[in-house]
């Protein structure tokens, strides 16, 4: 059943574990389509675990282990036949330390639609060229797109990553707090392309940073020892929490 | 902590002085390696640089020790190392890429990996016997280059793989999980991303392995390669002989002659040496600096 409900994601009793360790507990949240979703919450409170899951990058880390339902526009993505190449091919994922591949600038934005099938030539040339505009980065790199992206900053070297991640044009981004290695200004301006860029992708972002949270996004989850303690609209989260944990978490009292 | 200014002064005194004996220690052990390779340097140099020659590394060996040359031992052992080498790198990348990347974690792959170091260890005349039986009898290569290359193989196929695995593993995981989140295939991050990554500690590793075999004796004369050849091998299965061999015959002759020309086929021996581990630095500085840019 297809469901036409705006929600890029449903996710039903979401159960995992690392080992013998219990991950998460009964997860279960609505993720609407072109929002931007933040999910906050103290170190080791499951919320990298969770995005990890959405895109089944988790799947490469051995004993980790998955219960219950996410579906990503109405399909199971932990049905036995989906392909988790697939759903990584249309989830697309920024990493916490940025991590571009120790090749050419050009090299990075390419190599999703070349392992795609897109073709070395002048459709490529554009591929990446959009990619970095969309990414912001196009202006700083354009003249120097042969150089090596690791002499870029980490703040480039992120929105890189992030161009990198358009490239294969997915339907939604996962950032798993993509801005904890950068100063506030290369912070500032991810956060700025985060507004531009939710105009067309569902955006799920996990950030320890509450401001962060406050100012990009449309819908916040908090997560607190595996669990989701209250889930709602951004704005209602950091004026009016319902649950007590959410209030000392937000106001500083803990985490 | 506060202590009075002579209790520092003698703490810090005492810990500079076993800071110096610990520092003498070091150069005492440093000084015994080098002095010994010095030592035999300076021997095999002094008994054989006047018989290196033009000639000599383009004569046959000879029963007359001024005119024997190093020629087919030479030639012998470059056919040699090149054969092994092409054996056993694609052999020992492949089992260490499936190690690596593909097999599960488990008792299975413990088990294997124990092997494998222990396979490293194994004497060299160990793997002369398996080659005698395998090759030479059984495979009736009879005493061949293509009979000892495969032996040779053998020999240092658990070195590759050794080298191989810890150059894969040195790749660091964001860059697997980079080309995963891109719907990388496995295949596709290992031939990307991974195996550029570690292909200048792959070459470095097989290159060492290269460099052992280079010297090895034992295992060549156990599957019978011959010790006196007055020809160049002019195909895979044709006789042989190495510069091992021929210095191992030549020293255990009484004429003085053959021990000056001993001496001369170790410097030469030597020499090859240096120019691979040369080659080794110089791919592996090349291949790092693309990777960089």
């Amino acid at each position: 059943m297809k469901t036409t409900a705006p929600w890029a994601f449903e996710i039903q009793d979401l159960n995992s574990w690392y080992g013998g360790r219990q991950a998460l507990q009964k997860i279960s949240l609505l993720i609407p389509e072109r929002r931007i979703t933040a999910i906050i919450g103290p170190s080791g409170c499951g919320k990298s675990t969770f995005i990890r899951c959405l895109n089944r990058i988790n799947d490469l880390i051995p004993g980790f282990r998955v219960e219950g339902r996410v579906l990503f526009k109405g399909q199971d993505i932990y049905d036995p036949t989906m392909d988790p190449v697939e759903i990584r091919f249309r989830v697309g994922m920024v990493f916490q330390k940025p991590n571009p591949f120790p090749k050419s600038i050009y090299d990075n934005v390419a190599y999703g639609p070349l392992i795609w099938g897109t073709r070395k030539g002048p459709a490529l040339d554009t591929a990446v060229e959009e990619s970095l505009k969309r990414a912001a980065l196009w202006d700083e790199v354009k003249d120097m797109l042969h150089q090596s992206a690791l002499t870029l900053s980490g703040g480039q070297q992120q929105r890189l990553c992030i161009a990198r991640a358009l490239a294969v044009e997915p339907e939604v981004l996962l950032l798993d707090e993509p801005c904890s290695a950068l100063d506030p200004i290369a912070t500032a301006r991810i956060e700025e392309l985060l507004l531009e860029l939710k105009k067309s992708y569902t955006i799920i972002i996990v950030t320890h940073n509450m401001q962060q949270a406050a100012r990009v996004s449309d819908v916040t989850g908090f997560f607190l020892l595996g669990e989701l303690i209250e889930f709602a609209e951004t704005k209602r989260i950091f004026t009016n929490p319902v649950d007590r944990r959410t209030e000392d978490y937000i106001t500083g009292r803990f985490g | 902590m506060k202590l009075p200014s002579k209790e520092l002064n003698k703490i810090l005194v005492r810990r500079y002085w076993a800071d110096r004996v610990f520092r003498l220690c070091a150069v005492t052990m440093l000084l015994i390696t080098l002095g010994t390779l010095a030592a035999l340097l300076i021997d095999v140099f002094i008994d054989g640089a006047g018989r290196l020659s033009w000639p000599f590394l383009t004569s046959f060996p000879s029963r007359k020790p001024e005119q024997a040359g190093i020629l087919s031992a030479l030639v012998g052992t470059v056919y040699l190392m090149i054969l092994t080498v092409v054996i056993a790198f694609p052999v020992g990348v492949g089992a260490a890429v499936y190690l690596e990347e593909y097999a599960r974690r488990g008792w299975l792959s413990r088990l294997i990996e124990l092997n494998i170091a222990n396979l490293a260890g194994v004497p060299s005349i160990i793997y002369g016997l398996l080659g005698l039986e395998l090759f030479v009898r059984a495979m009736r290569l009879e005493e061949s280059l293509l009979a000892g290359a495969l032996t040779m193989s053998l020999l240092v196929l658990p070195l590759v793989i050794i080298a191989s695995r810890e150059a894969l593993r040195a790749v660091p995981p964001s860059i697997r999980e980079a080309s995963f989140a891109l719907g990388a295939s496995l295949w596709q991050t290992i031939w990307n991303q991974v195996l550029p990554l570690a292909f200048p500690g792959i070459l470095t590793g097989a290159i060492l392995a290269a460099s052992r075999a280079i010297g090895e004796a034992a295992p060549l004369i156990t599957i019978g390669a011959l010790t006196y050849i007055a020809f160049l091998p002019d195909s895979l299965v044709a006789p042989f002989t190495v510069m091992p061999i021929q210095i191992f015959n030549w020293v255990s002759r009484p004429q003085k002659g053959f021990f000056e020309a001993a001496a001369a086929a170790i410097i030469v021996l030597l020499a090859v040496l240096l120019l691979m581990n040369a080659v080794a630095v110089y791919l592996r500085q090349k291949y790092q600096k693309r990777m960089n840019l």
